[in-house]
């Protein structure tokens, strides 16, 4: 499998790319003055860059080599991810709670949570995702390292320390800007890197149609109707009949409506873009403009992967096939591979390079909302509440080289304990599961209490982990994939049960807050509370500009897009 | 500040380059793999257009988006 041997054209490319990226972060450290430059970058943003930042920020290595993964998987119903799983949380982040982000004047999301219930809301949020940037940001260096190793031939501990210090040096020097440029810029090169290899693989394949009928072949031999891989929708009724285990209302609930709002809405990794454009209208077009791009994200990432087991189980000695694993096959492999089989030296050393840029944007990301977040919500809430601007920054500064350091730290454990990682994932999903029903609440009903949101949150928390403890997937042997409390509950797939655990903790923490709350007295005044909940904030006044020029308008337009997707590949 | 459409703008210029000039230059048989046609070559001049296009919106400060908005 190694010795895909890269020529100097390649390493050109990379180098120009590696020159640029720490180029951008050098030009801009003049203008990082003060801790809200860094962490904010003084909210001056235009809505064009902070969407594409918004977009690129959540597209980690791990999105672009595991959805590729998923489309050979899977087939076209990965798309769901996007179009279902994606889009309508995009919109309604932008349209309905922008506002109380941005003009809460909160400087983060656990903020927010202290702004509008209480402290220690806000610590439980906030040490949560900070632990959870780090431990994301190093697996997913260890995953594209591995793969790198595999595929390349390149040392694990050199792709892994070069990619850490392009990525702490960018963000040391020029902070939240520098990663926002620099995410607009791997933006770009994600997309023109990747495109030809959809052109190239459409063209081998015969189109479109020259893939259903391809496709066709490996539904059947899987058990499934021929359309199981080139439909979307028309074989979820029930979860024997696609591969992916689900049925429609679990997934319409579970990702569509509970994990997706969950991440979209809540997630400070990306919300950090939007709240970093310089007007509350930038802010709310944020995650719309986002959305157009991530609508088409499928074909980019997805279709290489369907196109890869095509070939596959076409077996007319193309020479294109994924290597074997255990009873399946490898399919993290897909997209690295496809690259290597289409890409002549020259266009492969810009594919890779692709891969690097997803992979950096992913860590960046992951990295300053650490800063931020450890900073403002950790540092200066319980370690030292008083001290100058200057020190802040100082303070910014160093949990960049720390969190930086900590997330190679994981990357190594990673290597050493993989059960580790795939238990602390766990413990991630059960805790972001619920949150979305507390920021709903807190937003929407202003009756929600302090005490109502925390125990709200910790019992939805506890209601996930119990649901995964007393399930099991078709398959699986009790343990980190469920059932270590007593298998009493069975799904016909690991996805299904992600999907109905979230539901689960969801619905809990949703009536547990509103039980809770009525019966705790409201933490805050109706004074206190204002521009924090709906019913006690002046609706943002932009009736002067054009229907569709307005978030409202924008997000209509962009969920009709995405019901057209739906309907085209239904 | 910077605007950021001139460094994506010079450095797709220079990796259009870089593409365009191996296209021309490189054995034919190495694209074989990718269907028998010159990729290089033809995806450079899509980068360069890309780049220059780029470089033209960032210079004239006039194109979607950047400063002319019209916002407060």
């Amino acid at each position: 499998m190694a010795g895909i041997k890269l020529g100097l054209v390649d390493h050109l490319i990379l180098g120009l790319y590696f020159a640029f990226v720490l180029g951008i972060g050098w030009a801009l450290r003049r203008h990082q003055k003060t801790s809200a430059d860094f962490f904010l970058s003084g909210r001056s943003i235009p809505a064009w860059i902070a969407g594409l930042a918004f977009l690129s920020a959540n597209l980690g290595a791990q999105e672009v080599i595991g959805m590729a993964a998923s489309g050979a998987k899977y087939g076209i119903a990965t798309s769901h991810f996007y179009w279902v799983g994606a889009i309508p949380a995009m919109v309604f982040v932008g349209v309905f709670m922008m506002p109380f982000y941005y003009g809460s004047r909160a400087r983060s999301v656990p903020e927010y949570l202290k702004l509008r219930f209480d402290e220690k809301t806000r610590g439980l949020n906030a040490i949560t995702f900070a632990t959870m940037t780090v431990f994301s940001s190093g697996i997913s260096m260890y995953a594209l390292a591995r793969l790198l190793e595999i595929v390349l031939g390149w040392d694990f501990n050199f792709s892994v320390w070069v990619s850490a210090l392009i990525v702490l040096f960018y963000i040391y020097l020029g902070g939240l800007t520098s990663a926002i440029y620099n995410e607009v810029l791997q933006f770009f090169l994600i997309v023109l890197g990747f495109l030809p290899l959809v052109f190239l693989g459409l063209k081998d394949v015969g189109g479109w149609a020259g893939l259903s009928s391809r496709l066709a072949r490996v539904s059947v031999a899987n058990g499934f109707a021929p359309g199981a891989w080139s439909q979307s929708w028309s074989h979820l009724s029930t979860p024997r009949a696609n591969p992916m285990g689900v049925e429609w209302f679990g997934l319409v609930m579970g990702l569509g409506f509970v994990l997706s709002f969950g991440y979209w809405c809540t997630d400070f990794l990306v919300v950090q873009r939007a709240m970093a454009a310089r007007s509350l209208s930038a802010a709310r077009r944020t995650p719309l403009i986002a959305a157009v791009p991530k609508m088409l994200f499928p074909f980019l990432v997805i279709l290489p992967g369907m196109i890869a087991i095509a070939l596959t189980f076409a077996g007319d000695g193309r020479g294109f096939a994924l290597p074997r694993k255990g009873e399946g096959f490898d399919y993290d492999l897909a997209m690295p591979m496809m690259l290597a089989h289409y890409f002549p030296p020259g266009l492969l050393g810009l594919g890779l390079t692709a891969l690097m840029a997803s992979f950096m944007s992913g860590m960046a990301g992951n990295v300053t909302a650490f800063n931020t977040v450890w900073t403002y919500d950790i540092y200066q809430g319980y370690i030292r509440r008083e001290a100058s601007d200057v020190h802040y920054l100082w303070v910014g500064r160093m949990s960049t080289v720390f969190g930086v350091l900590l997330s190679v730290a994981t990357a190594y454990l990673a290597t050493r304990f993989n059960n580790i990682m795939d238990f602390l994932q766990l413990v991630f999903a059960f805790v972001n599961a619920p949150l979305f029903a507390t920021f709903l609440l807190g937003m929407f009903w202003k009756r929600a209490t302090g005490n109502g949101a925390f125990f709200g949150l910790l019992l939805g928390t506890l209601a996930a982990a119990l649901h995964h403890g007393l399930t099991l997937p078709a398959g699986a042997s009790p343990g980190i994939k469920g059932g270590w409390l007593g298998a009493y509950g069975a799904y016909p797939s690991e996805m299904a049960q992600n999907f109905w655990t979230a539901i689960c903790a969801w619905t809990a923490c949703f009536a547990l807050t509103i039980v809770i709350s009525l019966m705790t007295r409201p933490t805050k005044s109706e004074a206190e509370l204002k521009g924090l909940v709906y019913a006690l904030t002046p609706r943002p006044a932009d009736e002067h500009v054009a229907f569709w020029k307005r978030p409202e308008g924008l997000g209509v337009v962009v969920l009709l897009l995405a019901i057209l997707l739906n309907a085209v590949f239904w | 500040m910077l605007d950021i459409r001139l460094p994506i703008g010079l450095l797709f210029l220079l990796l259009g380059a870089l593409l365009t000039g191996y296209g021309l230059v490189s054995d034919p048989s190495l694209y074989t793999r990718s269907l028998g046609i010159n990729v290089n070559l033809d995806w450079g001049a899509v980068l360069l257009v890309f780049g220059a296009a780029m470089l033209y919106l960032g210079r004239s400060r006039t194109g979607r988006g950047g400063t002319s908005q019209g916002e407060p």
